[in-house]
């Protein structure tokens, strides 16, 4: 009786978080660290987020590193957007550019790379 | 950081997004930076905006919207008539009835108060103005043609609790402005804002027997409230206005109650009365910070009776606008759209000498503005409406706008748009009344008056470039703009003295305006702005092609600004320096007129300069004193026939520099903050 119970606790826990994953948000909002340094690679960092169909506002404040992302889950995740972002040669907290395309980046951008882990 | 982004975007909610920018930046600039230039251009918004803040409007002598221009080269500032003392604005040599003069995105001055609205607007309550050459946007309507000026109010979530403001002139006028703001809650504040003015004394320094300046009279109320609600969303704006405007003009010795209606002494009376009652509500979604529904409603009415000697004018119009607005975007931010409809109903009762012109004009419209803007290096407004207009048909407004960032710190754009408008006649053009000259319409069969809606295609070309100049920072503007009518109202001057005669267009008529403006930083605190402007401002008149009268062909600008270093307390001294010169200007014909009241075919050019010294003592007090037309340019005789002012020779509205001569005023500023 208790292990059915528990079996009944477990299929509801389960199906709940397969229905809430389901029920994917058409404007989630994201705030994920990107390095970079100047105007030219807030430039770069939006042009590659919009780059993402499904991204429907991305703002990348030069202080903070933050970029403040709104997309349609039902098109894109948050970790499309940081892949893209990575392509061009910035890094976020779990994506990393090549380093040739590192390499690659106009002086300015060249932000002092985290080390990875 | 969110809430404060919410606040902001939902403030820009009734801005359009050709504008929306540069509201943004105001509010920025006003609220959390505090300016350092008066005059703000934008590099990366899409129309060809300039944007004066509050700091450029204290740098003008007084007092209300119609003389807050003059420190600025993208509007002209004429004189309307020799009686009235009311200053006349044009921006690329045509009057203000083509441009769209809006408060906080409502058209304000229209109808019945082109001639005199913007003197109604006190300027110590303006925050900032914009003003657009060209085409402009669709969202507002359809009226304006070659260009744009939107005031912005003081908000009471943003206004300091009390200023005051104090000012006396030489010739004889005294101000007084009191502001009260009060936050009541969380969401709620409201303001106060109290504005009276008058003349007393009369003045007559050029002995024509005529007052150079109407006494005069003005009571100007504004009570606003402010709602804002960060986490849900909601702005709203309420306000209720109240006005009351006595002016008396003409012969010194006339008595209003003795000589009204009789030939003992000419005189006139100009009184108006306006009650406003306007209200704006905005919801920006929470989850999707672009997408805003924006709801704005008027109701105005102004009432002003006046007589011009014999001759009687009455216009009152009472007015409803409201405007419906949905900002979203198209898949992303890069795209975004606003849409939407407004309705307009306008209910004139018009006398002219007890001749009925009475009418009533509604109108309903739709637009869609789509906004691309790659947020680098090139931006795009396409706009397009619909309208169903009782006296214009039904007809469609295109307007386009284009940016692009060649390289670095220079900007090219472009526009073009159509513009369609009903010409009120005599509110537009009542400086003349005060003449002897008898109005005669050219029946076409039209709608309005017997005659056709005005139509007009504006095109514009700018460009601007910053660069260093010897290590100073330095400015180059160039702009070319056209108006091409298909239909106007044309006002013949040319024909006789004793007439003006209204008929519709056979033939062209343009409006080209080329400016030229060099900025410079001549060292710190030290601002130089210069421009050069050109109008050919041509029409086929029924007699041939002429430029268009009391228009000056070349005209020259100079501003020096000057500020000391700001002190710990807030002490500061600034000295400002504007100097005007205007070219000749075609006079009205009068060589059938006896030889003592012809006048040349030309006007002289001349100069003016005007200076203001303002001393700040701590960031409350300030005082400031000025002079107006300090090298006493006066015209030298401003009323033809004014010895017998009930003779057939008799006008007043052939006015091209000053009637007033020197003026020098001073005042005081008192704020808690």
């Amino acid at each position: 009786m208790k292990n059915l119970l528990l079996m009944l606790v477990m299929f509801l826990t389960i199906t709940t978080t397969a229905n809430a994953q389901e029920k994917k948000n058409k404007n989630a909002k994201h705030d994920v660290e990107i390095n970079g340094n100047c105007d030219d690679c807030k430039k770069r960092i939006e042009k590659a987020a919009y780059s993402v169909s499904g991204v429907k506002s991305a703002i990348w404040d030069i202080e903070s590193h933050n970029l403040h992302v709104i997309l349609n889950e039902q098109k894109a995740s948050i970790a499309d957007v940081k892949t893209k972002i990575a392509a061009i040669g910035h890094d976020s907290n779990d994506v990393f550019a090549t380093d040739e395309v590192y390499e690659n980046l106009h002086q300015c951008c060249k932000y002092d790379r985290k080390a990875q882990e | 950081m969110y809430k404060k982004h919410i606040v902001v975007t939902a403030l820009l909610l009734f801005a359009t997004n050709l504008f929306a920018q540069v509201t943004k930046d105001t509010l920025g600039e006003v609220i959390v930076r505090g300016s350092s230039k008066s005059i703000r251009k934008s590099y990366s918004v899409t129309g060809n905006t300039a944007t004066l803040t509050s700091k450029e409007l204290l740098k003008a002598a007084c007092c209300n919207l119609a003389e807050s221009f003059e420190t600025n080269p993208a509007i002209d500032v004429n004189y309307a008539d020799a009686i009235t003392g009311t200053k006349q604005i044009k921006m690329l040599g045509l009057t203000s009835p083509y441009l769209l003069i809006s408060e906080e995105n409502v058209p304000s001055v229209r109808g019945a108060s082109q001639a005199y609205g913007l003197s109604f607007t006190p300027g110590t309550w303006v925050e900032s103005i914009q003003i657009t050459k060209g085409a402009g946007s669709v969202v507002n309507g359809f009226e304006s043609i070659s260009g744009q000026i939107n005031t912005e109010l003081l908000k009471p979530m943003t206004d300091i609790p009390f200023y005051l403001n104090v000012y006396g002139s030489s010739d004889a006028r005294f101000e007084v402005n009191t502001h009260l703001t009060h936050r009541l809650s969380e969401k709620w504040a409201t303001s106060l804002l109290l504005h009276g003015n008058t003349r007393v004394s009369k003045n007559d320094m050029n002995d024509d027997g005529f007052l150079d300046n109407p006494l005069s009279k003005q009571i100007n109320f504004l009570n606003r409230w402010q709602y804002g609600d960060a986490q849900k969303g909601w702005v709203s704006f309420i306000n209720f206005r109240y006005m009351d405007d006595d002016k008396q003009m003409g012969e010194v010795d006339f008595d209003k109650d003795r000589d009204r209606g009789t030939t003992n002494f000419w005189g006139a009376e100009i009184n108006t009365e306006r009650l406003d009652v306007s209200a704006k509500l905005g919801y920006v979604f929470p989850d999707m910070p672009y997408q805003s529904i924006g709801f704005q409603t008027a109701f105005n009415s102004h009432n002003q009776e006046s007589y011009f000697g014999l001759r009687t004018y009455d216009i009152k119009q009472n007015s409803f606008y409201t405007n419906l607005i949905l900002n979203s975007i198209i898949s992303n931010t890069r795209n975004k759209f606003a849409t939407g409809i407004n309705f307009t109903y306008d209910d004139y009762s018009e006398y002219l000498s007890n001749l009925d012109f009475s009418r009533i004009d509604n109108s309903i419209g739709a637009f869609f503005e789509y906004t691309f803007d790659n947020s680098d290096d090139f931006s795009l407004v396409a706009g397009l409406r619909a309208d169903g207009h009782n006296r214009l048909g039904f007809f469609l407004t295109p307007r386009l706008h284009v940016r692009y960032n060649p390289w670095d710190q220079a900007v090219l754009r472009v526009s073009a748009g159509r513009g369609k408008r009903a010409a009120n006649i005599f509110a537009e053009n009542q400086q003349l009344l005060a003449s002897a000259r008898t109005f005669d319409i050219q029946n076409n069969n039209g709608d309005i008056y017997g005659l056709n809606p005005e139509i007009a295609w504006n095109y514009g070309i700018s460009f601007m470039q910053k660069f260093n100049l010897f290590s100073k920072s330095a400015e180059v503007v160039f702009d070319f703009y056209r108006t091409d009518f298909q239909n106007k109202v044309v006002t013949d001057l040319y024909q006789s003295p004793q007439q003006v005669i209204f008929y519709d267009l056979e033939g062209n008529a343009y409006a080209n305006s080329f400016q030229a403006e060099f900025n410079l930083e001549i060292i710190k605190h030290v601002d130089l702005r210069t421009a050069y402007k050109f109008y050919d401002i041509s029409t086929d008149y029924t007699t041939g092609k002429m430029q268009q009268p009391l228009q000056a062909e070349h005209r020259f600008f100079a501003n020096l600004g000057f500020q000391t270093h700001i002190l710990d307390k807030g002490q500061q001294w600034k000295f400002d320096v504007t100097y005007n010169w205007n070219g000749e200007q075609k006079l009205p014909f009068t060589e059938t007129n006896p030889v003592e009241y012809r006048l040349p075919e030309n006007s002289p050019s001349f100069s003016l300069v005007n200076a203001q010294i303002t001393r700040t003592f701590s960031s409350t007090f300030e005082i400031y004193v000025g002079g107006e037309n300090i090298g006493n340019y006066k015209q030298p005789n401003p009323i033809l026939g004014s010895d017998a002012p009930f003779g057939a020779n008799f006008d007043s509205s052939i006015v091209y520099a000053p009637v007033f001569g020197q003026m020098y005023y001073a005042g005081l500023r008192f704020k808690i903050k």
